[in-house]
């Protein structure tokens, strides 16, 4: 039996819920992670990452010195390099310098709009406030986004429309306080399974009702007293019809609508043609499914609702969240305990990393760049001259990309994603990586993207530093240093302030904004100062629990749930909507709708869990078919097969499952080798920029098992 | 709900209604020792350890699940009691590896357990399960507390991969048809490796350190679910 040396209370990496982790060390190696029972997020439950997921950090073909490409790179003929001898290893001050030189090098030349940066969801809240000052006060550039684009901007930009906040609404744990509660592209047990958990046991044991509206057979739907499954991109009209049945049979909150909310006259006309055989013949979803969904939702005492990325991820993401926001505006299902709106956000730290400003549009806490007033305060706050801070709204993550090359974008920095796995149509964003002058890895591993870089510079992972996450219910959580960084790794804060003296010194800048912290705790009270929602949010006050922003003083105990009297922006507005259909639809050539997303065993780009155990357990991509299908098109559960969309091709074995629906598949986003993103495709939506992963056409013919990149991985899983 | 009122050895206490006489005895800083018993699972009073007696009732009850009632007297000591719990240890102590079960092994300190008291008792022992890249079972080291099981079902996890298998000493925590963990239901949450209190159930790496293992061994090491490996020292 082991004694530990330590057990180091932190905050799990993975997803959004942000679980409460102790970690178990012996002669710095972590061999068992645990979690409290009366810890009030995840109660002492973890899922199979957060358990066992953590052994990327020791895994050998982990960069732990700083590298400088040997051969130079020029746009046009960039090359990725994977191999550690195209490589040199060079001191930490070689690779700042170098690093300094070019970026100051390029700005000096073409501007501030030739440069970008890349923040990143797994990082910290410090990290990213850090990366994004940077950029801004330095640089003066607003080209500062994160993978929050690729994931919920469309929720974000229909929340902020609407009600004027973008966050979950409700507590997690306040789903068994709820009387029904609708799950919409969200596969809840994969991908966040501890919420998955609160909500089977409000089901078993607290008996709530749920509604599932998605494509594919969820394992929630195992719960579900309704499962709508309605074909990919069609969320408006079902929403919408749902809606229309509440208005006909009068089931809104009359009192709500009038006290709260505006613009109700003009979208209930806007709703009229959206009756349920309409929405029947788009999404597929018998009529009266429909109807009882809306008796369901709408007569509930306490409803919430519940989604991920099946709504956002679309070329009309930002009309599918408000299709959703329209029925809690109708039936005044926000604002209570276990009543409201809930986008579940994806990485541990994507609410805190748009907290934390790593957004094109915004400074920290949603302040635009755009208000003279905002601005101001944050010239001030950074010591720089008024005036001097860039007023022009940023690129987002899809437009960086797009707008790499002569007179666009020069020079990307990358700390943390991976793009060339989780951009759309990755031939492109292969082309368009191809063209940059200088690239920028911080990262743990040489993934697809870093092994682009000119330099990369190697991050202390989340056990080798302190900071915070804010997860998908709003609450800053402590993550602690276990272990002394690998080799000459660093956290990425302390990169950031060692790169941006370097940069500041070389523009020669007048006053310092300041890079000189002790700590990150002194970092999070720089950004509180600027933040209200963030004002009483101290390392002191987290230690043992964590805290709901807003938190607007040192006293204040922190905010459960929102909207309790009032929206942020005052009344909550309807918009009305119309239905469009995603930008390619099956036909002859590409019958079938692909649907992207995630497994339980694997995380996002895979840079964490390719390097894991977690790999053994889940070891290759495989296209998830209906029966029907597959048996017309001739094809066996584990048969090679080839995908094709109008913009790439890949080979990987075929999981003949009632999990999708007839005509729609699924591939997951994790794997190199058979990425689903080479065959995505780059559409976005018009306001909020995000791609449209969930629906595209493509088509299936079986391949000799050679084809496969590796034919002798086989997931072997009884899981549903 | 009015509260109900009773006496712990000889102290007073006042508890609302459905409250079990363990919590009760904790109210008043009374330790009643528990072995299968978790705050976060549901209680079965399998393990018997936390017998009590009560004022008019013929048999001891298990304090862990029975439910107050007006007006009783619980004694959580004495030699009846101790007798008893004496005795679970020592069939416990005489089928099963407890090496890694530290409270149990109090328990056997404290009430004086003789371990060799069933010198002809036959031992619980078993090959160590090694079909998965996640954790080993090991059930010499188990004493069916359920936790396990329960985790698994409707107190967290509700994927119901395990079950107890086998009756009478046959009895084991086992899979449906005994299949390898990865070709069941289960997600590798382990939800049962957290609650396990004698280290039946037990992260590989964790195991794989025990084994004398340097880092570098362990994350070299084969890639889980091929083979079975030697029973673990």
């Amino acid at each position: 039996m082991i004694n530990p040396d330590r057990i180091v209370p932190t905050t799990c990496p993975y997803c959004g819920v942000g679980c409460k982790l102790e970690l178990h060390i012996k002669d710095d190696y972590i061999y068992k992670v645990t979690s409290p029972f009366d810890g009030v997020v995840n109660h002492g439950n973890l899922c199979v990452k957060g358990r066992f997921g953590y052994d990327f950090v020791y895994n050998k073909d982990r960069v732990t010195v700083p590298l400088l490409r040997k051969t130079t790179q020029a746009p046009g003929t960039r090359t990725q390099a994977f191999d550690r001898s195209d490589w040199r290893e060079v001191s930490w001050d070689e690779a700042l310098d170098y690093t300094a030189d070019r970026l100051v090098e390029i700005y000096n030349r073409d501007g501030a709009d030739a440069l970008a940066v890349y923040c990143c969801a797994k990082a910290t809240n410090e990290d990213n406030y850090l990366l994004q000052k940077m950029y801004r006060a330095l640089f003066r550039t607003n080209n500062v986004d994160h993978c929050t684009r690729l994931c919920h901007a469309a929720s974000v930009v229909a929340l902020q429309m609407a009600i004027g906040s973008s966050a979950m609404s409700n507590t997690a744990a306040e789903v068994i306080h709820s009387d029904v509660f609708l799950v919409t592209g969200s596969n809840t047990a994969e991908t966040h399974p501890i919420i998955a958990l609160q909500m089977k046991a409000a089901v078993e044991k607290h008996g709530a009702k749920l509604i599932v509206v998605d494509p594919r057979r969820v394992e929630m739907v195992n719960w579900a007293a309704l499962w709508l499954p309605e074909k990919p991109g069609t969320d408006v009209p079902l929403f919408s019809a749902i809606a229309h049945v509440i208005i006909k049979e009068r089931l809104y909150n009359e009192e709500f609508i009038r006290q709260r909310t505006e613009g109700f006259e003009e979208f209930s006309r806007s709703m009229e043609k959206f009756t349920p055989e309409y929405a029947e013949a788009i999404s597929g979803v018998d009529r009266d499914l429909i109807v009882q969904a809306a008796r369901m939702y709408a007569t509930a005492n306490n409803a919430a609702i519940y989604w991920a990325l099946g709504i956002p991820e679309h070329s009309h993401g930002t009309d599918n969240a408000m299709a959703l926001i329209h029925l809690a505006l109708l039936t005044g299902h926000i604002g209570r305990r276990g009543s409201g709106l809930n986008p579940l956000r994806g990485q541990n730290n994507v609410q805190g990393a748009s907290d934390s400003g790593a957004m094109p549009w915004h400074y920290p806490g949603y302040q635009r760049v755009d208000d003279e007033v905002a601005a101001r305060k944050f010239e001030q706050a950074w010591n720089i001259e008024p005036g001097t801070l860039n007023r022009r709204l940023g690129l987002t993550t899809t437009e960086i990309m797009s707008a790499v090359g002569p007179g666009g974008v020069r020079a990307l920095h990358i700390m943390g994603e991976n793009p060339m796995m989780s951009e759309p149509n990755l031939n492109h964003t292969r082309h368009m990586m191809e063209q940059l002058e200088f690239l920028l890895a911080q990262d743990l591993f040489i993934n697809e993207s870093g092994a682009y870089a000119d330099v990369f510079l190697p991050a202390a992972s989340w056990a080798e530093k302190e900071g915070t996450f804010t997860n998908t219910d709003r609450r800053v959580q402590r993550v602690r240093k276990a272990l002394e960084p690998r080799g000459q790794a660093r956290p990425d804060w302390e990169i950031v302030c060692r790169l941006a003296e370097r940069i500041e010194k070389r523009l020669g800048r007048p006053h310092s904004t300041f890079w000189a912290y002790q700590d990150p705790a002194e970092v999070l009270e720089e950004m509180g100062r600027l933040v209200p929602e963030y004002a009483g949010v101290k390392y002191w006050r987290i230690e043992k629990e964590g805290l709901q922003t807003p938190v607007w003083d040192d006293s204040h105990p922190g905010t459960p749930y929102l909207f309790i009297e009032t929206f942020p922006s005052g009344r909550g507005k309807f918009h009305p909507l119309e239905y469009v259909p995603a930008v390619e639809m099956p036909d002859d050539e590409f019958p079938f709708i692909l649907t992207t997303g995630r497994l339980l065993e694997h995380w996002h780009g895979g840079t964490l869990t390719r390097h894991s155990k977690l790999d053994d357990l889940y070891p290759e991509a495989r296209v998830e078919i209906n029966p029907a299908d597959a048996s017309r098109l001739k094809i066996e559960d584990g048969q090679a097969v080839r995908v094709s969309s109008r913009r790439g091709s890949i080979t990987l074995r075929a999981w003949v499952t009632q999990r999708t629906t007839v005509g729609v598949v699924f591939i997951p986003m994790h794997f190199a080798e058979a990425a689903a993103n080479l065959l995505t495709i780059d559409a976005l939506d018009p306001q909020a920029k995000i791609p449209e992963y969930k629906a595209c056409a493509v088509r299936i013919v079986p391949v000799r098992e050679a084809e496969l990149a590796r034919p002798e991985s086989r997931v072997e899983r009884g899981r549903y | 709900m009015a509260n109900i009122n009773l006496s712990i050895d000889g102290d007073s206490v006042s508890v609302p209604a459905e409250t079990t006489i363990l919590k009760a005895a904790q109210q008043l800083g009374r330790q009643v020792p528990t072995i299968c018993y978790h705050d976060h699972c549901t209680a079965n009073g399998l393990c018997r350890i936390c017998v009590v007696e009560v004022n008019g009732v013929k048999p001891l009850v298990p304090a862990c699940l029975t439910p107050v009632r007006e007006g009783i007297q619980v004694t959580t000591s004495g030699a009846r009691v101790e007798r008893s719990r004496r005795t679970i240890l020592e069939m416990l102590a005489s089928a099963v590896d407890l090496s890694q079960a530290p409270e149990i092994e109090e328990f056997i300190g404290a009430y004086r357990a003789d371990r060799t008291r069933f010198p002809e008792a036959q031992r619980r022992e078993y090959p160590v399960l090694d079909d998965n890249p996640m954790y080993i079972r090991d059930y010499s080291k188990c004493i069916l507390c359920w936790r396990c099981v329960q985790v698994c079902a409707d107190d967290a996890q509700f994927t119901y991969a395990i079950n107890f298998t086998g009756r009478g000493f046959e009895t084991s925590i086992g899979t449906f048809f005994d299949k390898r963990m990865p070709e069941t239901t289960c997600v590798f949450c382990g939800q049962c490796v957290g609650v396990c209190p004698t280290g039946a159930l037990k992260a590989k790496r964790e195991s794989l350190l025990e084994q004398g293992l340097s880092l570098d061994e362990i994350m070299q090491a084969t890639k889980g679910g091929k083979k079975k490996r030697r029973k673990s020292p």
